[in-house]
């Protein structure tokens, strides 16, 4: 990219819409420093009170799995029902439980 | 042999309903047909703001003012939403800018039109944001993910858009005889280019194919048209003003409205650029982009510098 014309990096953002809730991926934003990221996200994305915290967080900062290996990654947890509750019998007529 | 099979598989997903997300693998003509997409739809967001624009500094209230510069502030915010999700399909910001600005890619017609009086405020948020809408509505089920999510993002904001347009031109058309005849004239002349704004008929359209069948696009020209002219004809009923279309008529046996033959020729001399405004509308794209060169620089400059001084700390 060239280096004295570009948008700045790309930092994703989340947002946390009412105290109590996780924060929530919301978008991305371009920005050069952490200050503007925060400043582009609040006008972004918060524009209609939808938010009461907003992290950002440099793309590249971000590890993700990756599609091809979602197998490997995913179905080991597909033959272990006993992590369901429901994989329990419960005595009849116990309650609560 | 691979790719075949990857091919398969892709069209399974899309038929099962499942998103497709940047990293999953994806035929390079899909990717090709998002980017186009995408990209014009950011371009289209980005130079609409311009039209609006226009009638910022004679706006008639206070609130009129507000109301246009919360719009137009939105518009900015629908085309970053936009361009950041043709961006996760391994193209870059200003590799999109830059073919908009070489005019490699295009952005919606209805944007070369000059908005005139104040009444066109009212007839662009109205009609050209409601037929906007019509085509969100339905591009929130589209196949690829980020687009998908900012499409429902946009929705969201995009009905105030519309009925603070409404609100404009019905207060117009409820006014001064000179008011009325402003609303109409606005109509009048932006009916038919909203119209347009939905592309060709389906039977003339050269990137329908792949859409449909990889459910980029989820109902076609025609069907997107027609459910736009039906919500719209009570509107202008209800507001006093006349459609300008003699042939429009309620059809009782298809349940629609019929209406006249669209003048393509119009459609295609503005696609090619030589509508009223397109020279001044990429003209002005330019301008402010390298007006704001130094900006750009100048934030680059103190990252720079604060990373440095991280370096010796």
């Amino acid at each position: 990219m060239n280096n004295t014309d570009n948008q700045g990096d790309v930092w994703e953002v989340f947002v946390q819409s009412k105290p109590g809730l996780p924060h929530k991926h919301a978008g991305s934003v371009h920005a050069t420093d952490k200050e503007m990221a925060l400043q582009n996200a609040r006008d972004m994305y918060t524009r209609r009170n939808e938010g009461t915290c907003i992290w950002v967080v440099p793309l590249d900062a971000i590890v993700s799995s990756m599609p091809e290996d979602s197998g490997s990654f995913f179905e080991p947890s597909d033959d272990k029902i006993y992590r369901h509750p429901t994989h329990y019998v419960m005595p009849e007529g116990a309650k609560h439980i | 042999m691979e790719d075949v099979k990857k091919l398969e598989e892709f069209q399974a997903k899309i038929d099962a309903e499942i998103k497709i997300e940047p990293k999953d693998w994806m035929p390079e003509d899909y990717r090709k047909h998002l980017q186009r997409q995408i990209s014009q739809h950011a371009h289209s967001e980005v130079i609409g703001m311009q039209p609006e624009g226009n009638w910022i500094s004679r706006a008639p209230s206070l609130r009129a003012k507000v109301v246009l510069l919360a719009k137009i502030q939105d518009e900015a915010g629908h085309g970053q939403y936009l361009y950041a999700a043709a961006e996760t399909l391994g193209k870059s910001r200003d590799e999109y800018i830059e073919e908009l600005q070489t005019e490699k890619a295009k952005y919606s017609s209805i944007f070369n039109y000059p908005t005139l009086s104040w009444a066109d405020m009212g007839a662009v948020g109205w009609l050209v944001d409601g037929a906007a809408i019509v085509n969100q509505v339905s591009l929130q089920r589209t196949s690829y993910g980020p687009y998908s999510r900012a499409m429902v993002r946009i929705c969201k904001e995009e009905s105030f858009h519309q009925r603070q347009g409404y609100e404009i031109i019905a207060h117009m058309a409820q006014g001064t005889p000179e008011q009325k005849e402003m609303a109409q004239d606005a109509l009048n002349r932006f009916w038919w280019p909203s119209l347009m704004m939905f592309g060709p008929h389906d039977s003339d359209s050269p990137n329908m194919g792949n859409g449909v069948k990889w459910k980029i696009k989820r109902e076609t020209n025609d069907e997107l048209r027609q459910k736009f002219i039906d919500k719209t004809v009570q509107q202008a009923e209800v507001i006093g003003l006349t459609i300008p279309d003699p042939d429009l008529k309620w059809n009782e046996e298809k349940g629609h409205y019929d209406f006249g033959e669209i003048d393509w020729d119009e459609f295609w001399n503005v696609v090619k650029g030589n509508g009223p405004c397109n020279k001044q509308r990429l003209q002005h794209h330019i301008k402010a982009h390298e007006d704001g060169k130094w900006v750009r620089e100048a934030a680059n400059a103190y990252a720079q510098k604060q990373k440095n001084k991280q370096l010796v700390a």
